[in-house]
């Protein structure tokens, strides 16, 4: 039955888009135990695109963000990243304290809980200045002026500025997270179901944001995701995951109005 | 010539009916710079499912869609996806007669996104976007208001002003015409024909050839030798953005 | 031949109180310290007849480093004559038979807590700092083991997020002893709860400083002549306390970090904190270089920018 139903038809590899991924991932595997978290997970990311990820939960996706994250390492597989003294360098390879510089400087991220991602104590303000610290800024001054700088563009309210995030809304929570990520104008920023847990209308606006600033900034995102809605509207292509593997990828509107898996059928028509 | 079609089918499987629904078999036509091709045919033949088909919204089952891009000629059925999205952005075109209203989004805004991310300075965009509204009609006291409480054809002449604000090399429409009243209807085929003038290439679905009336080049004729309710599969989905 | 000949007679104590074996792993972790400046290293923090956060780090190290021809100081906040420093100086002096004194430019080991002399130390002279909290990064992380992991990755952002804290609260820096450093552009280091005052004493200082908290079990050095630089901002300058227009209502000195003594009208005498300096003063003995000049300048020119 799948012989003929399937679609076998095979892309050609990029013959028009001339320049190279920027984020390439080959051939990850991972298990926890006997559990099988990725299975020969290809990806390939081009400057100045989003690609979207989804699946359920227990799809790998999340493993796989972690490792993008360089939080990870998976058992075998390479990662690289085209950027300055990076190029020929799997970044799995990289030392803690490497990983550490890539990340504040190159991987923004934002986390569906902003507990992982901020210090809910401290200003707004102070957790974007933080990166910026880290990066080796030390002119309160020109802290204060970038944290703020940084608000702005992702449209938090520049008055609250100071609050510390325990006293916002989940939305405002997730802006001071996108400020922070994006403090430094990574190469790379990664969002970790951006939206989930927002009522409907902040989470439009919260995803309008992320469309404008990842047109202004040019900055290439990846974006895991339950949500179809969510990665509809950012994603320009999108792979799906299931137990761990690819079962599909393709151009968002095409995989998401054209299904051919088995399992994204299902998951396409669920949504409905 | 801008397109070759070779033997292109397109069929839909649904693996959880186990069924698959026919779209349409080897298709052959070719479209040159400027020519305006009319895709006729009874409801539900896959008129639109080959718009869709050759935009890549759906993957073909078969064939050849050969397209010379100014990158180069490629193969529309096979070529990679990040090719495919090169071409939407640069050259390609596809103008539905539904618009995507985000709210706290502007008409003005909608309709300038296009060019802001093909790198357009903001006041030259907002600009652009302002007379694309102009041209199709919508009241200017809606251009700073949110599409989301728009009627169907004012949404309708946003949808259009956005659609068709950058310059493309082939245009997809799919039933652009339907719900546009008739100053809206009129701004289109002048749009249209101006650029079928600057060589557009064109190939569209209509509800009333009318509307394009003068423009149309050529016809081609989808037909079914499928039972006439076949087409109902074919999944018209819309999402919750 | 019988056992009693060939082993030495028991004695009822060691010498300096500690055994043998205690005062070389003692001696094996300060040499550690010494190589990595800042670096706080774990040691077996001995019982001496002290309870533990009277001191028991600061005289395990003098009680290792002392011996007979040593001469010994010991300060608390300042003061040679509180019943602390009093106790722990004898204490010292009989287990070893050293000698003592409370003339800062006379000792080779001072054990201090909370005050350096005013007086500049000079090579060769040991300072051994009591510390009640050795880990600079406690306030921010809780975790013993992730603030081991910060160290090592130098990952400072809290400590400075803590300062950009203040400033946005306060519009200043409120931190006021144990001011944290970064030593040697490596480790960020509390100098134990020394005034603002003193944090600059540390700078490229010509004698070596031993920093150990017992109840902790954990000793930090600063080897002669290192980068000891408190944290700060570039446009925010570190600011020691202000003793302008404070006299020392026993020697008349003034510039010099001062105790306030109030009094019943509510008025305020001020006294040097350092009393060995202040009796130096007072029985007219030839008095050291001082770290801070008689206009309140700092010795290292153009350390601290007013």
């Amino acid at each position: 039955m799948m012989a003929t139903s399937v679609n076998d038809l095979i892309l050609e590899p990029p013959r028009l888009v001339k320049h190279t991924p920027l984020l390439t991932v080959t051939n990850i595997n991972k298990q926890y135990g006997q559990v099988i978290a990725l299975e020969e997970v290809n990806v390939e990311l081009y400057p100045r695109e989003v690609l979207g990820v989804v699946g359920e939960s227990g799809s790998g996706k999340s493993t796989l963000l972690r490792m993008l994250n360089l939080e990870e390492n998976p058992d075998s597989g390479a990662y690289h990243l085209e950027i300055p003294s990076y190029q020929d360098q799997n970044l799995f390879e990289l030392s803690r304290f490497e990983r550490r510089q890539l990340r504040v400087k190159q991987i923004g991220i934002v986390y569906q809980n902003p507990h992982l991602g901020l210090r809910m104590r401290n200003s707004s303000s102070g957790n974007v200045a933080e990166r910026l610290v880290v990066a080796g800024e030390r002119n309160f001054s020109r802290l204060r002026a970038a944290a703020k700088r940084s608000l702005e563009v992702s449209e938090f309210p520049v008055t609250r500025m100071d609050d510390p995030p325990k006293n916002l809304s989940g939305g405002m929570q997730q802006r001071v997270q996108l400020a922070k990520a994006i403090a430094l104008k990574p190469a790379l920023l990664l969002l970790d179901e951006p939206t989930t847990g927002l009522d409907v209308s902040v989470q439009a606006l919260v995803l309008d944001t992320l469309r404008r600033l990842q047109r202004d900034l040019g900055i290439a995102m990846l974006v895991v995701s339950h949500d179809l809605g969510v990665i509809r509207t950012l994603s320009d292509r999108v792979m799906v995951m299931r137990h761990g593997r690819v079962v599909e990828q393709g151009l968002t509107d095409q995989v998401l109005e054209d299904p051919q898996h088995p399992y994204t059928q299902q998951l396409v028509h669920a949504k409905l | 010539m801008i397109l070759e079609v070779n033997n292109l089918s397109k069929h839909f499987y649904l693996h959880q009916l186990e069924r698959e629904v026919h779209a349409f078999s080897d298709l052959n036509f070719t479209l040159s710079s400027g020519e305006f091709l009319l895709v006729a045919g009874a409801n539900g033949v896959g008129k639109s499912t080959l718009l869709r088909t050759l935009y890549r919204s759906y993957k073909a089952s078969d064939g050849l869609a050969w397209y010379d891009s100014r990158h180069g000629r490629i193969d529309l059925v096979r070529a990679a996806d990040v090719d495919i999205a090169l071409l939407r952005q640069e050259e390609l075109g596809f103008v539905t007669q539904f618009l995507r209203p985000r709210p706290r989004v502007s008409a003005v805004e909608l309709v300038a996104e296009p060019l802001l991310f093909a790198g357009f300075e903001p006041a030259q965009a907002e600009h652009q976007a302002s007379a694309a509204l102009e041209m199709f009609g919508l009241k200017r006291e809606l251009w700073q208001a949110y599409p989301t409480t728009f009627s169907g054809g004012e949404q309708q002449k946003v949808n259009l002003a956005r659609a068709l604000i950058q310059p493309r090399r082939l245009l997809l429409l799919d039933e652009p015409t339907a719900s546009l009243d008739v100053v809206a209807r009129a701004a289109l085929r002048e749009r249209l024909e101006h650029l079928k003038n600057e060589g557009v290439a064109m190939i569209a679905v209509l509800h009333h050839p009318e509307d394009a009336a003068g423009l149309i080049d050529r016809e081609i004729m989808l037909t079914s030798d499928l039972p006439p309710d076949a087409g109902f599969l074919e999944p018209e989905v819309a999402y919750v953005a | 031949m019988r056992l009693s000949e060939l082993t030495k007679p028991v004695q009822d104590h060691a010498y300096a109180f500690l055994d043998e074996a205690s005062k070389r792993e003692l001696r094996r972790k300060i040499l550690k310290g010494i190589c990595i400046p800042g670096y706080q290293v774990p040691y077996a923090s001995r019982e001496v007849p002290m309870a533990r956060g009277w001191g028991t780090g600061g005289l395990q190290v003098t009680l290792t480093l002392v011996a007979p021809h040593s001469t010994v100081k010991v300060i608390d906040q300042g003061a040679d004559d509180s019943v602390n420093a009093a106790n722990i100086r004898r204490f010292i002096a009989r287990v070893a038979a050293a000698k003592t004194t409370t003339d800062a430019c006379e000792a080779t080991l001072i054990q201090s807590r909370h005050r350096i002399p005013e007086e500049r130390l000079l090579e060769g002279q040991v300072l051994i700092l009591q510390v009640p909290e050795p880990e600079p990064l406690r306030g921010v992380e809780t975790s013993s083991a992730a603030a081991a992991e910060l160290h090592a990755d130098a990952d400072y952002g809290m400590m400075w997020l803590k300062l950009y804290e203040q400033m946005v609260r306060y519009k200043r820096i409120i931190q006021g002893a144990s001011y944290p450093v970064l030593v040697g552009n490596r480790y960020i280091m509390s100098p134990s709860p020394i005034p603002r005052w003193d944090v600059p004493m540390l700078h490229q200082a010509a004698h070596l400083t031993i920093l150990s908290a017992g109840r902790e079990k954990r000793l930090y050095c600063v080897p002669p002549y290192t980068e000891v630089r408190p944290l700060e901002f570039d446009d925010v300058p570190y600011q020691i306390e202000n003793v302008d227009g404070m006299v020392c209502f026993r020697t008349g000195a003034t510039h010099k970090f001062m105790n306030e003594l109030p009094q019943e009208d509510g008025s305020s005498l001020f006294e040097l904190s350092d009393s060995g300096y202040g009796e130096k003063i007072l029985t007219e003995t030839p008095l050291g270089e001082t770290y801070y000049d008689s206009e309140g300048r700092f010795y290292h020119d153009g350390y601290l920018r007013q």
